[in-house]
């Protein structure tokens, strides 16, 4: 089977950069564009022109001050002061020119690919440039100014009624776009990341489970730390059929971060390109299985951009366009080329090397802590089918 | 952090003459486990928690709908006289009491009078607010020499970076009475420049580790 999906892709989404030794670095999608192009996998027939979001449409999951003041900030106008009261300026999210322009054409990027799925013009949609799921409704965070997944969701909610089932697997607890919809029963959330024990932004804990009439349509798996690829396919797959089983979605986004990787420096989980060949797998088959293929995939956090990025992110593509993700070698003409720029070797092919990864002491009770944990993130809906069933 | 900072100022109190069932009926109705029994100037004469409510009551295979044992006045169970607490007492005091008494529960006085009270589970809130989990951060913990002024020492090296600082929790490095252990909240996504910062200055940073250090 081969799906008709829209790759979204803008030059200008390297203008979100913060600073140059800042780690959150758009360039990674210009690579992983690079790559697809050089595997010949991405065609011009393919490409969507992002259009900026309104104010009007940030507006609806960010608060009319801050995104004014966004607009100063990004004009050298807001005061250190006033920023810090919105998260910006600080050391994770300093104020740079245009940042208002970079961050709406990120949101703009998301509506996008939104709207070409859900008016039928792909049966699936991928916008590396956003999942930017830190932004809060009046505070950026976490290297996030606006929520494109946040505004992104509101908007299918308000022009299209559907049902919607956002999948979270960045390193870092989803929380901006889990509390934007935490009493909403018709947005389902399933974050799945490190433990928020140590690790940004704390919080995430399997019992965060929804309120009000959005109580029971939150879900999280706060894995532990050092978590291998084995443990983390296991509860994520099982957990990901179970939820949408339950939740029958219209439509699922799916936020892509690419930091759960052993080699990226912000997080410290152990997964290797495995998981990165398996997570569009499993979102691609249930979409096609609950949602009529309905699937809008984003980019998220991945702080590796040179060795992990551009891999993991291509193999979302790929299975999207075939089903199969890619396997052997990389295109030598893109590693030549990004060989010289980056301060470490590159791999060099789609899979990591058999003895990449050191393997972990723990393993087996960090294994069995997962699964502890999978059982608990479920109990409701073990609950719910337990009592139907008597 | 002071007792009048974390104390539930709506006290739901009972007379010493009503009766066990009304007892039963309000630690049912309000959800809570303890009611401080009052006389008319509001002192605290004794205190009834649920399970001597229960205690005091009928076994649920009883069919008597009406039973006898409910209608005694609630001042033969209460316990007294009753351990209080003032406003202006520290909350660390509160979390001794309730550890080596063996309570859970401890109405708060002003002149005799009662004014508020404070349980288990305001006390483990104050604690999750404590060790400043409850807002956006990153964990480091710093192994440093136990010795005076240690602590603005590290500090002094978090300041540098615009990062905020949520909680800071010192303890005991279990192996080696010579150290201790820092542990310190920030509210950043990338404590790599700080970790960096810290390692410069000599600090031992336990965590975080990189993957596959585990220790």
């Amino acid at each position: 089977m081969s799906c008709h999906s829209g790759f979204v892709y803008s030059n200008d989404f390297t203008n979100y950069r913060f600073r140059d030794d800042h780690p959150f670095n758009q360039m990674r999608v210009v690579m992983t564009k690079e790559l697809l192009d050089a595997s010949g996998f991405l065609e011009q027939q393919h490409m969507i022109k992002p259009r900026l979001a309104t104010e009007d449409e940030l507006a609806l999951a960010h608060s009319k001050p801050y995104i004014q003041a966004v607009k100063k900030a990004g004009m050298g106008m807001l005061s250190e002061e006033e920023g810090m009261e919105y998260g910006i300026g600080t050391e994770d999210t300093p104020m740079f020119k245009g940042m208002h322009e970079a961050s709406q054409l990120l949101v703009g990027s998301t509506l996008s690919a939104i709207d070409a799925v859900l008016e039928g013009k792909v049966q699936h949609a991928l916008n590396l440039g956003g999942g930017l799921h830190h932004g809060f409704e009046r505070k950026a965070s976490g290297f996030c100014i606006y929520n494109d997944g946040a505004v992104g969701i509101k908007y299918i909610r308000e022009k299209y009624d559907y049902k919607v089932l956002y999948v979270d697997t960045d390193a870092h607890h989803g929380d901006g776009v889990q509390w934007a919809f935490y009493d909403d029963p018709n947005v389902c959330t399933f974050s799945i990341h490190e433990t928020g024990r140590y690790l940004f932004p704390g919080t995430g804990n399997v019992n965060e489970r929804g309120l009000k009439e959005g109580y029971g349509y939150s879900f999280n798996l706060p894995i532990d730390a050092f978590t291998e690829d084995e443990s983390f396919l296991h509860v994520y797959e099982s957990a990901f059929r179970e939820i949408v089983e339950f939740f029958k979605p219209d439509v699922i986004i799916t936020q892509n971060g690419a930091d759960a990787h052993f080699l990226d420096p912000l997080t410290h989980l152990c997964s290797t390109m495995k998981i990165y060949e398996q997570i569009p797998r499993i979102a691609h088959e249930l979409s096609h299985q609950y949602c009529d293929g309905k699937w809008i995939a984003l980019g998220g956090g991945g702080y590796d951009i040179w060795r992990v990025v551009p891999r993991a992110w291509s193999q979302i593509w790929k299975v999207m366009v075939d089903q199969t993700p890619f396997e052997g070698d990389l295109p030598e003409v893109w590693v030549n080329k990004w060989q010289k720029k980056a301060p470490v070797s590159l791999v060099t092919s789609w899979e990591d090397p058999p003895d990449a990864c050191h393997p972990i002491p723990r393993r087996k009770e960090i294994t069995e802590k997962n699964e502890k944990l999978l059982e608990k993130a479920l109990q409701l809906i073990h609950n719910q089918k337990k009592y139907n069933s008597m | 952090m002071l007792v009048e900072e974390i104390m539930k100022d709506k006290v739901i109190t009972l007379p010493a003459e009503e009766t066990i069932g009304t007892a039963l009926k309000l630690l049912n109705e309000h959800h809570i486990r303890h009611i401080p029994i009052i006389d008319e100037k509001k002192h605290v004469i004794g205190i009834v928690s649920d399970r001597d409510v229960r205690d005091a009551s009928p076994s649920i295979f009883e069919e008597d709908t009406d039973p006898e044992e409910l209608k005694n006045p609630i001042k033969s169970i209460m316990t007294s006289p009753v351990t209080t607490v003032h406003p202006l007492d520290f909350v660390e005091e509160v979390a001794s009491i309730f550890y080596e008494q063996e309570i859970a529960c401890v109405p708060v006085t002003r002149n005799e009078e009662l004014v508020g009270i404070i349980t288990e589970k305001d006390m483990l809130y104050t604690l999750i607010q404590l060790t400043g989990t409850h807002v956006q951060s990153s964990q480091i913990e710093v192994k440093v020499i136990n010795r005076p002024g240690i602590l603005p020492q590290v500090t002094q090296v978090f300041g540098k970076r615009k990062v905020n600082i949520s909680s800071v929790l010192i303890y005991p490095y279990k192996p080696d009475p010579k150290y201790k252990i820092i542990v310190v909240r920030i509210q950043t996504m990338n404590p790599l420049p700080t970790i960096e910062d810290l390692k410069s200055e000599g600090y031992e940073v336990l965590w975080p580790k990189m993957p596959g250090m585990l220790s």
